[in-house]
């Protein structure tokens, strides 16, 4: 990998979590803050944008490059699973079990079944 | 944005929290109202800055220590996020308002640093990968796994927050 490349992946990783605060910003002052739905929403498609460029990768539609740059850098910072995991908690600390699991597991089958669907499109696309 | 500025200005229309020079010549803050932080230049930057740096930091290990049939490398950097961000955000829960360095301290770090270290999208696409290969059962245990250990390393972290400020002394 060069020094360029790294770099590339580095800053985007950093757009992609600025992107991700605005949006929750936004999203907070819309909806409350009762739960989270920022996280949600910003996991859920990025990780259906995840699925789509590593299905494209996959069928040499997009150059390995690229892929990092957007798949590791980009959407990498723009997702994240610490805070994700932090609100998950706690909701629980609150005894709000059910928004808990919501969160928790809701949010992973919605971002796997999100990244399937990318995947699927990405691949169909060649 | 200008520390002169600040102290006179009561109500930002950004959100932030406003300082007033009280008669004693000190300064008060009015209130804390941190829903438009979002809309500021200075905090979007700090998160920029954490995330450049999470996304290298995450980048740099996977470099090192590549996955392999399992995703370990990203399980083991999301379960080290999770726990630092637990122990970040209880230790500066307790020490105070959610405004000034904390605050800025909490999107360098937090927002921008683990946010950007950890990852949400990786997990959700290496467990669909797993089930395009047919690996149903590999998929759901590393899927599940991981969001219940990052649970656990969660909650470890607020514990350690807690005592840290419970006892600064010990560990610095």
């Amino acid at each position: 990998m060069t020094p360029l490349l790294f770099l590339g992946i580095a800053c985007a990783g950093g757009v992609g979590a600025a992107a991700r605060f605005y949006l929750d910003g936004l999203l907070r002052s819309r909806l409350g803050g009762a739960f989270p739905f920022g996280t949600t929403i910003i996991n859920v498609s990025g990780s259906l944008l995840l699925g789509l460029v590593t299905g494209l990768a996959l069928n040499h539609l997009l150059a390995p490059e690229w892929s990092l740059v957007i798949g590791v850098g980009l959407l990498g910072g723009y997702t994240t699973f610490s805070t994700a995991s932090f609100e998950t908690v706690r909701l629980a600390q609150q005894r709000r079990y059910l928004a808990a699991l919501a969160n928790g597991i809701g949010m992973l089958a919605a971002s796997v079944g999100g990244a399937a669907l990318g995947l699927w499109a990405g691949l169909a696309l060649g | 944005m200008d520390p002169a500025g600040a102290s006179a200005q009561t109500a930002r229309a950004d959100g932030s929290y406003s300082l007033r020079r009280n008669h004693t010549g000190q300064d008060t803050i009015d209130e804390i109202t941190p829903r438009a932080a979002h809309l500021r230049w200075r905090y979007l930057g700090l998160v920029f800055l954490g995330g450049t740096a999470g996304t290298a930091l995450r980048e740099a290990l996977s470099l090192v220590l590549p996955d392999g049939r399992l995703p370990l490398t990203t399980l083991g950097i999301n379960l080290l996020g999770a726990l630092l961000l637990g122990l970040l955000l209880e230790a500066l829960v307790r020490s105070g308002y959610d405004a000034g360095g904390r605050r800025s301290l909490r999107l360098l770090l937090g927002t921008g640093l683990l946010g950007g270290f950890t990852t949400y999208s990786a997990l959700a696409t290496d467990s669909a990968l797993l089930l395009h290969g047919g690996e149903v059962g590999l998929a759901l245990t590393y899927a599940l796994g991981t969001v219940l250990l990052g649970g656990v390393a969660t909650g470890l972290g607020i514990v350690l927050g807690a005592a840290l400020h419970r006892h600064p002394g010990a560990n610095g």
